[in-house]
């Protein structure tokens, strides 16, 4: 596909500035970002799970959203969504409507990952025509930086403090994109901000104009959460990506492909190093940590590869 | 022309819901109410409506696709009962903030634990703040018809509110009565088109729904709901007249059974109304001067027309199907005792908790309640005013 950064930049904007979003926040960036996949005149209504975006992008009697939006609750924007599309469905057959829409959900990891995942769950397998995008920022920064499923190991969150009896969380983060892959749905991508946001902005295309269910997962960097240097943002994505921690790939009709491998694959302490919510993994004696947190990026980086492979 | 039919409740309010025939219907499963969407999807398999019927996979999800639904600008309902209202209990309340005017064919059960399928109002009476507008029915005839009246109701512009219509688990959504069916076209001319004003699928017009309100804007948000809800009543009314129009079944915001000299009577809502009228009919031939009222909406609550219907009584027995944990009786006890107190009135008012997880109630229990009664104005004593009806000790 051509790619042409001035122009998708460009296009007019549908998230309209003067929401309440931190400076530098990655969610915002995705979502201007995911927007700029619609054509330009084409209608969409956008749903929203409760969190940050909800809460700084809709704050009665203010909204940001240029289209038809819809906020319900934390745990269901799958099934409102779905709702609204069943609307749409419905009004077409009864010749109530004759415009297009498209129907594009943001939720953050936690309301993706965990509490509306049920919901989710059931959107994707019913082949709802929508496209959810989780902007996946690893923990729950509306409610002040709690741990989600999405937290990565050894990461300093609220409710997983490092202390002397704590490393910070103790688990792996859930691998979701494969999760919903397993739904057998047309479209899983997942992406960052690299590379100009070329693959951000094919991927939001393609998920927005594949028939069916669509899932986008994107890290977007919380500046706050991650305690890196706000303006380093682009710089902390393209660590994710070059570390292997956050590999670029797509699941099209059940076949999985690998957009981007690393020429030569860095360390992934460049990418931790950075953050200060890792701060205690560089501290003497804590190596050990930084090799078993190696050790789970590259076990997932080949069962990756290998899925890729085949 | 009327069709004379034999049907359980659940099917009678499908049948209802098929001549209506709405834009969007997401369910799930939930024993009793299973078979409402049970015989949609049947009814949509076999082409009898174009409805988008949505098998979610959960009451959570039911509710939200619902209000989805419903915000996108398409009439909507859901079905469910007992655990499913509960678990949708959140989403009630954003149904209702939001102005939505979609419908909920609740099939009352009690609540778990323990786990119980049987009748009770455990769930919808933990509903009934929620802001939905509640009218419940007594058998199938009137579940049916609440359901034709439904969206006439909640969709009118003074009121914008969800409803819920409610019958009696098992009593009557699974025991089959003679019922009288409208023909489909005066179901579809009595309901009529739904036309809202602003929605998110307008293409002339985009809207944003569920805002984040914080205190400079929230209390105006829950009054303005208040508002909606103050028209109610007159509302219920104008639509019943419509109704009876049709249907020449006459309906009100409750119904009195024998009350114009009654000295002591009986409030109560659903099936055990029946029960009631039986036990009034074997006494008023005894010469006793008893009666009932049967409570159909009970949200909005209509109190002053209720202290009205009961001020020449002596006594009361307010009937609750539901706990209520307040050491002094259930949600329709206090209710009515409040309408009561607020009309000054003099009766001696006893509320009893009944029937809960379906536990029978037979004509001779609404006797001995009328015995209780007649007592109670001999010794001009209310006494105990919190009690059970056929409580095991």
């Amino acid at each position: 596909m051509n790619y042409n950064f001035k122009e998708t930049m460009s296009k007019p904007e549908r998230l309209a500035p003067g929401h309440r979003m931190c400076a530098g926040c990655g969610g915002t960036i995705a979502v201007r970002n995911v927007l700029r996949g619609l054509h330009e005149g084409d209608k969409a209504v956008i749903g929203n799970a409760t969190g940050c975006l909800e809460v700084s992008t809709f704050t009665y009697p203010y909204t940001a959203w240029e289209d038809s939006y819809i906020h319900n609750a934390f745990e269901n924007a799958g099934a409102t969504l779905s709702g609204v599309e069943g609307a749409y469905k419905a009004l077409r057959r009864k010749g109530k409507l004759d415009e297009t829409y498209k129907f594009i959900t943001f939720g953050g990891d936690g309301g993706t990952y965990d509490i509306g995942f049920q919901s989710l769950s059931g959107a994707m397998e019913r082949n709802t025509d929508m496209v959810y995008v989780c902007y996946d920022n690893g923990a729950y920064m509306n409610t002040g930086i709690q741990r989600s499923s999405a937290t990565p190991m050894y990461a300093d969150t609220t409710t997983t403090p490092v202390g002397s009896e704590s490393n910070g969380k103790p688990q792996n983060r859930k691998d979701l994109a494969a999760i919903i892959a397993a739904h057998d749905i047309p479209y899983v991508a997942q992406t960052t901000f690299v590379q100009n946001f070329k693959d951000l902005h094919v991927k939001s295309e393609k998920a927005i104009y594949t028939p069916g269910a669509a899932f986008l997962n994107i890290m977007a960097p919380c500046p706050r959460g991650w305690r890196y240097n706000t303006p380093d943002i682009m710089e902390i994505c393209k660590l994710g990506v070059e570390t292997c921690y956050w590999p670029l790939f797509e699941v099209v009709d059940g076949k999985w492909i690998l957009n981007y491998e690393p020429k030569k694959k860095l360390p992934i302490e460049d990418f931790l190093k950075p953050q200060g919510r890792f701060k205690h993994l560089f501290k003497k004696g804590n190596e050990y940590l930084i090799e078993e947190f190696q050790k789970e990026v590259d076990r997932r980086w080949e069962e990756l590869q290998f899925r890729c492979s085949r | 022309m009327a069709k004379r039919d034999r049907l359980s409740g659940n099917e009678a309010v499908a049948i209802a819901l098929r001549q209506i025939n709405p834009d969007v219907f997401p369910a799930f499963p939930i024993t009793p109410s299973t078979e409402i969407p049970q015989y949609f999807a049947s009814f949509v398999a076999n082409g009898q409506v174009d409805t988008e019927f949505i098998p979610v996979e959960s009451e959570h999800s039911s509710m939200s696709a619902a209000i989805g639904a419903s915000a996108a600008g398409a009439r909507s309902l859901t079905a469910t009962s007992s655990c499913g209202l509960a678990y949708m209990w959140e989403e009630l309340y954003i149904a209702a903030s939001n102005r939505l005017p979609l419908a909920l064919a609740l099939v009352n059960r009690a609540l778990s634990g323990p786990i119980n399928i049987n009748c009770d109002h455990s769930d919808s009476m933990g509903a009934r703040d929620s802001g939905w507008i509640q009218i419940y029915a007594e058998n199938n005839q009137e579940a049916y018809d609440n359901m034709v009246q439904a969206y006439r109701i909640s969709e009118h512009q003074d009121v914008r509110l969800p409803i819920m219509i409610c019958q009696d688990g098992f009593i009557t959504s699974h025991a089959v009565e003679n019922i009288e069916l409208l023909e489909d076209d005066e179901v579809k001319n009595f309901v009529g088109e739904y036309r809202p004003e602003n929605y998110l699928l307008n293409p002339e017009c985009p809207m944003a729904v569920g805002p984040y309100s914080i205190t400079d804007y929230y209390m105006e948000a829950k009054r303005n709901q208040a508002e909606g809800m103050k028209h109610v009543e007159q509302v219920v009314l104008d639509v019943a007249e419509e109704f009876a129009k049709v249907s020449g079944r006459e309906y009100g915001l409750f119904e009195e059974y024998c009350m114009d000299d009654a000295e002591v009577a009986v409030v109560m809502i659903g099936s055990a109304a029946g029960t009631t009228k039986d036990a009034i009919d074997k006494l008023r031939a005894e010469g006793k001067k008893v009666g009932l009222l049967k409570i159909r909406l009970f949200r909005p609550f209509p109190a002053d027309a209720i202290a009205k219907a009961l001020s020449n009584v002596k006594a009361v027995a307010i009937m609750d199907r539901a706990e209520g944990y307040t050491n002094h009786g259930g949600p329709l006890g206090a209710d009515v005792m409040s309408a009561l107190f607020r009309a000054r009135s003099q009766a001696l008012a006893v509320n009893y908790i009944y029937g809960l997880g379906g536990r029978d109630v037979r004509v001779e229990d609404m006797e001995s309640i009328f015995a209780t009664l007649e007592q109670i104005v001999k010794n001009n004593d209310a006494g105990e005013t919190y009690r059970y009806l056929g409580i095991r000790e």
